[in-house]
């Protein structure tokens, strides 16, 4: 309690924090404002509970009308979690109101969390940490360069377009006035360039922004660039155009100047709509879905709710587009070109799901960091704009990363085994994408991130996610299912509402016992006995009780080869979603569970926290002291 | 009767089976008095036996001399049979039809059904009233067990010996059951332990228009509060249903005659239109369509899920009432005979360990649906598919069901058992080879003579062979009240029944292998250490004299 007092900028006392479901009486607390974070402690008998949250994960403060008992402060977060704060004194709560606008809105950059954070790590680390997940490995890994695909360096000072990494996958027999031709005709200079390679099929997935073709220009470059592209996969003499938007949306654009490919210019293409609607819709969509997650209602009003929203029809479409993509790879062996506007957003979303249902790497803990490093960071999703990390204009911002991850859980809920992660993985990464923590999500691309220093000035993410593994590991995790095409469902009803996503913070909500956590403590115990065991047999075979030490449980291969694997098929299919016992709902309970049983009794823990250099302080953490029955059993 | 007049063409031959996801299967399908059989005669092809009490409804279709059935089962599957020859088709379907539809119980599957294993622990004493009794005896004895029921006819629906107040009498039980629906008058349902609070139920009271009492009825039920204290009516049906019902003869308690009873209406829909939300529910589950506010207005228009949430909410307010608030519950709907149960064996199951172990939960069953007159003949008669005029089925055991899945995926470490024992008595109630859920009442079986000419379902399931599949390998006994949460978000379909065959579950088969592999892995291990530290700290203190110089 000592630091938080010191680091105060605001302390108020007497304030309630309502509980949605008004079960238990709220008590009174203390609220204190930091630099970085909002804290509410509230003691009653013997238990501390302490709400902690990062004020760069505020999205809106709003002043209620004043009640009776007090004046009222609404607090939405970008994690989806709601406080509602009643204080007694207008006064008060005006002061807060007015701390938390500008504390929540930074203007710059530099006022971003990640330019004072520090994990105690020296600057070795910090360069090491920026090191460790590289977008030029995974090139080798997918195979290039090799007789098609080549990593070009005629980007590497942003000349060609801006928005692009310094490094490119481009088909060989691309000349470079081809190269630069097509970027003139495209949308901000984003030409067609390599996303993923299959080795397998030859197939490629590219990725580029809207031609600047209007009604009727052309460009020969663009044309012979596509040629290449389609010449770089011997197995398929025609290659896929896929705009992921809507044919009337796109069809808009063509008065602008912009649009689509026309299929006469362009030889042995074959050109695809996919209608996902834009930054807009899903901005409204994701504001609509809020109001029914939050509101105490009816079932019927919540399904009505669900479906007005809109929001799972939007995560079907960025399905239905990925899985195209990975069907016209897999089945058709035929290489795909993949645009909506700027080539940032729906293709984004699009690439790295395919790229997660081909690829079984994507789907490992460090698969996954470096898909989001190569589709999102290092091709320009514009982080700031899309998450508002700065007080910028509020119609850039949309939920387009929280979608990829909600399609990433709808997976792992059709195929609980296939992914190294688990839901609390998403919900972390979601959460440090709003946090500005570390410097991986600033800035809204690469060129940008370069201007800022940021591996100078920030820490990078990644380090920090796998040092905590454990608690991200999928315990069903099964490798011997590695070479296979994943090909979910895409009936409506697979889909499921996320409720550990956008209810994280509801804890009532959420099973009361976690099958995931159950599992997780004993894949624990499980490394402990076998440690133990190891010790033991050592000691058994000093004394003479054992004549041999390899014991059929001593071999450690065997945890991760469970004997009788049923042979690999090509192909995981599956028109299911959950499996009762360990569906995604019942493995709902976020990070902020752990470090709840964590605190548990330990008041001084939290006090502990040096606010400005702590390393494990907690992003946005509710910490409880429930008295519910069986949460004291389990 | 015999079945062969009704079986036009017993076989035919080359015949195809389509299900979905499964490769089509060619063979000779063969009808038998209460099964259809389709086998390819080849080795390691799976063969179908199909009961034809499972038959919910068929559809015939001809592309020229080929014709096709559509069968469509209870348990909610769909399954087409491609029949080359328009007449045996036609004899086909006619024969199903009929074998489907016999009106008469003594001609069902359970009479000629003899076990393949030894029935080792006859099911049909699974339940012995006289033996719960005494459980209950050693805990309170405020408590007797009344004959008055004995040959039926105080009350048709109830079994002969019912747990009632000491203090009250037989006639005064006559009385009683004279003034309530059906003659049900309130019985003990559940006692809770942990404080003496008990759950009774009953059917409506007859107070009509003019405003009946009935002093018997009120001495009974108030003999079950302490002094001064007062307990909760939980009337399952909205306060202006249980209004219309007074037009009918039927009706609530007055406040003035139950002065120490607060009255709560709750909203669980009437059986009549559950059928009609199961069916719609099946039909949007079907839809292969791939439009999703399609798919979410169908699922909201079938009000399945509504109804999950209104009998759930009921349930957990019965158990808050006698938990939280320490007071004694009454329930009853109109009949006493279908919400009632629903929300009494609900919230039992909150409330009692014993309830979410196997046998515990077969007890329940036993107690609170099959001896407390649940009329299972008639609301299991037809299923998703039946396409007439419902008469009185409805699946108000299904969701019972469906609200205990909810609960086990809440509290997914506090059952004993998974959710394939749920769906196998989902199966089980709509069509089987087991005498349990035969005829509507006690008194309709001990007339048919099921514990004698049938076997059943507790035979079957407690072998430990078969138990096996029932069992949730996370179980960890847990004593606690468990509350589960209502909240819309909370509730999920139940895919295990309305999915199970649009979906592979090949991907949810292996999770749940791994998952008993990681368990068992760990087991074994544990076992492992401690044998060997054993082992070890053995030799020490074998050798310790030894060392020490």
């Amino acid at each position: 309690e000592g630091h938080i007092q010191t680091l105060r900028l605001d302390c108020v006392e007497y304030v309630k924090l309502l509980n949605k479901y008004a079960e238990k009486k709220s008590a009174l607390g203390t609220l204190y404002l930091t630099a970085t974070h909002l804290i509410y402690v509230e003691q009653t008998n013997n238990a501390r509970t302490e709400t902690w949250v990062l004020h760069h994960h505020i999205v809106s403060v709003e002043k209620l009308p004043l009640t009776a008992s007090g004046c009222p402060l609404l607090i939405r977060c970008k994690t989806f979690q709601l406080l509602h704060l009643l204080f007694q004194r207008e006064r008060d709560c005006q002061d807060v109101y007015q701390s938390l606008l500008r504390l929540s809105q930074p203007v710059k950059e530099e006022e971003l969390y990640a330019f004072l954070y520090n994990p105690h790590q020296n600057e070795e680390d910090r360069r090491q940490g920026w090191e460790f997940i590289s977008v030029a490995n995974d090139f080798s890994r997918m195979g290039l360069s090799n007789d098609y695909w080549e990593i070009s360096h005629l980007n590497k000072n942003y000349e060609i377009c801006s928005t692009y990494p310094s490094i490119l996958g481009l088909p060989k027999n691309a000349s470079v006035a081809v190269v630069t031709g097509s970027a003139k005709f495209r949308s901000r200079g984003r030409l067609p360039v390599l996303s993923y390679y299959h080795k397998d099929t030859k197939a490629a997935i590219c990725r580029c922004s809207q031609p600047l073709s209007g009604l009727t220009s052309r460009c020969v470059e663009d044309e012979q660039m596509l040629q290449a592209i389609s010449q770089a996969n011997p197995n398929c003499p025609f290659i896929y155009v896929v705009d992921t938007r809507p044919k009337l949306n796109a069809m808009a654009n063509r008065a602008a100047g912009k649009g689509y490919e026309n299929e006469d210019n362009y030889s042995n293409i074959r050109f695809q709509f996919q209608g996902i609607e834009n930054i807009h819709v899903m901005r409204n969509s994701l504001q609509k879905l809020l109001e029914v997650c939050s509101m105490k209602s009816s079932m019927s009003d919540y399904l009505t709710g669900l479906e007005n929203s809109g929001w799972l029809r939007h995560i079907k479409s960025v399905m239905d587009a990925g899985m195209f993509l990975a069907k016209a790879v897999c089945e058709e062996r035929a290489s795909v070109l993949v645009h909506c506007s700027d080539g940032w957003d729906r293709t984004a979303q699009v690439c790295s799901l395919a790229c997660i249902l081909l690829d079984p790497y994507y789907r490992t803990i460090k698969g996954l960091m470096v898909l989001i490093e190569k589709e999102w960071i290092s091709f320009g999703h514009k982080f700031s704009h899309r998450c508002g990390h700065l007080d910028t204009d509020p119609k850039e911002v949309s939920p387009v990363f929280t979608q990829f991850l909600e399609c990433v859980w709808q997976l792992s809920e059709q195929f609980p085994c296939v992914f190294e992660f688990n839901e609390h993985y998403l919900i972390e990464i979601h959460n440090q994408v709003y946090a500005c923590q570390y410097g991986n999500f600033i800035g809204n691309c690469q060129k940008e991130r370069l201007d800022m220093r940021l591996h100078e000035k920030t820490f990078s993410l990644w380090p920090h996610l796998l040092k905590n593994q454990h608690l991200y590991r999928n315990p069903l995790y099964r490798r011997s299912l590695e070479s296979t095409v994943l090909r979910p469902s895409t009936l409506p009803l697979h889909f499921k509402f996320w409720c550990g996503m956008y209810n994280h913070y509801d804890r009532g909500m959420h099973p009361k016992q976690s099958v995931l956590d159950q599992l997780l403590s004993l894949t624990q115990k499980q490394e402990e006995g076998e440690r133990t065991m190891t010790e033991l047999q050592r000691l058994a075979v000093a004394d003479g009780v054992l004549p041999d030490p390899s014991g059929p449980i001593n071999t450690p291969t065997e945890q991760d080869s469970p004997s009788e694997k049923t042979p690999t098929a090509p192909f995981v299919q599956s028109n299911g979603s959950c499996l009762p016992l360990v569906n995604g709902d019942a493995e709902e309970a976020g990070p902020g569970a752990e470090k709840c049983i964590d605190k548990e009794g330990a008041e001084p823990g939290a006090t502990e926290h040096d606010l400005t250099s702590s390393e494990d302080k907690p992003v946005s953490v509710e910490t409880e002291h429930s008295k519910e029955e069986v949460q004291e059993s389990s | 009767m015999e079945f062969a007049e009704l079986i036009k063409t017993p076989r035919v031959d080359g015949v195809d089976l389509h299900r979905p996801f499964m490769p089509t299967v060619e063979g000779t399908l063969c009808l038998t008095g209460h099964h259809l059989i389709l086998s390819s005669r080849q080795d390691n092809t799976e063969e179908l036996w199909l009961l034809h009490a499972n038959i919910d409804s068929i559809e015939k279709r001809f592309v020229g001399s080929l014709g096709t059935i559509i069968v469509k089962c209870k348990d909610l599957r769909v399954i087409q049979l491609d029949i080359p020859g328009m007449e045996e088709c036609l004899n086909i379907a006619s024969s199903i039809e009929a074998l489907s539809t016999l009106d008469s119980v003594s001609l069902m599957y359970p009479f000629f059904y003899r076990p393949l294993f030894e029935v080792i622990e006859d099911g049909w004493q699974l339940f012995v009233p006289e033996e719960a009794f005494k459980d209950l005896e050693s805990m309170t004895d405020e408590w007797r067990l009344s004959e008055v029921n004995k040959d039926f006819s105080v009350c048709p629906s109830y079994p002969s010996l019912l747990t009632v107040p000491k203090d009250i009498d037989d006639e005064s039980l006559c009385k009683a059951a004279s003034f309530r629906h059906g003659g049900r008058f309130p019985v003990l349902s559940y006692y809770h332990k942990k404080n003496g609070m008990v759950m009774m139920r009953a059917a409506q009271p007859l107070t009509g228009t003019n405003g009946r009492r009935c002093k018997e009825d009120e001495k009974l039920i108030n003999a079950t509060l302490c002094a001064g204290k007062r307990g909760y009516i939980i009337d399952t049906r909205t306060i202006a249903v249980a209004q219309q019902a007074k037009a009918r003869g039927g009706g609530f308690e007055q406040e003035a005659n139950y002065p120490q009873w607060r009255r709560i209406h709750k909203a669980i829909e009437r059986s009549n239109v559950l059928q009609d939300s199961l069916i719609k529910l099946v039909e949007a589950c079907n839809d292969q369509s791939h439009s999703m506010d399609r798919w979410l207005s169908k699922l909201e228009a079938s009000n399945w899920q509504s109804n999950v949430k209104e009998i759930l909410t009921t349930a957990c307010l019965a158990a808050q009432c006698i938990d939280r608030e320490g007071a004694s519950v009454l329930v009853h709907g109109t009949e006493g005979t279908d919400s009632t149960l629903q929300v009494t064996s609900l919230a039992q199951i909150i409330l009692d360990p014993a309830c979410r172990t196997i046998r515990g939960f077969e007890v329940l069953i036993e107690r609170e649906w099959l001896q407390a007159g649940h009329p299972f003949q008639q609301r299991c008669a037809q299923s998703a598919y039946s396409n007439g005029k419902p008469r009185s089925e409805a699946p108000v055991f299904l969701l019972f069901l469906d609200c205990v899945w909810q609960i086990l995926r809440q509290f997914p470490c506090s059952f004993q058992f998974n959710e394939n024992l749920l769906i196998m008595f989902f199966e089980h109630a709509y069509a089987s080879q087991f005498g349990t859920f035969l005829g509507n009442c006690v008194a309709e079986r001990v007339k048919l003579q099921l514990s004698q000419k049938t076997v059943s379902l507790w035979s079957w399931v407690n072998r430990p062979q078969e138990l096996e599949r029932f069992l949730n390998p996370l179980y960890e006994p847990n004593n606690l009240v468990i509350w589960p949460s209502v909240a819309p978000q909370s509730l999920l379909l139940w895919e295990g029944v309305f999915l199970r065959w649009n979906r592979s579950t090949k991907c949810l088969d292996e999770a749940c292998q791994e998952m008993v592999h990681i368990i068992e892995y760990n087991k074994e291990l544990q076992n492992k250490v401690n044998s060997l530290r054993r082992q070890l700290a053995q030799l020490e203190t074998e050798e310790s004299p030894l060392q020490t110089p």
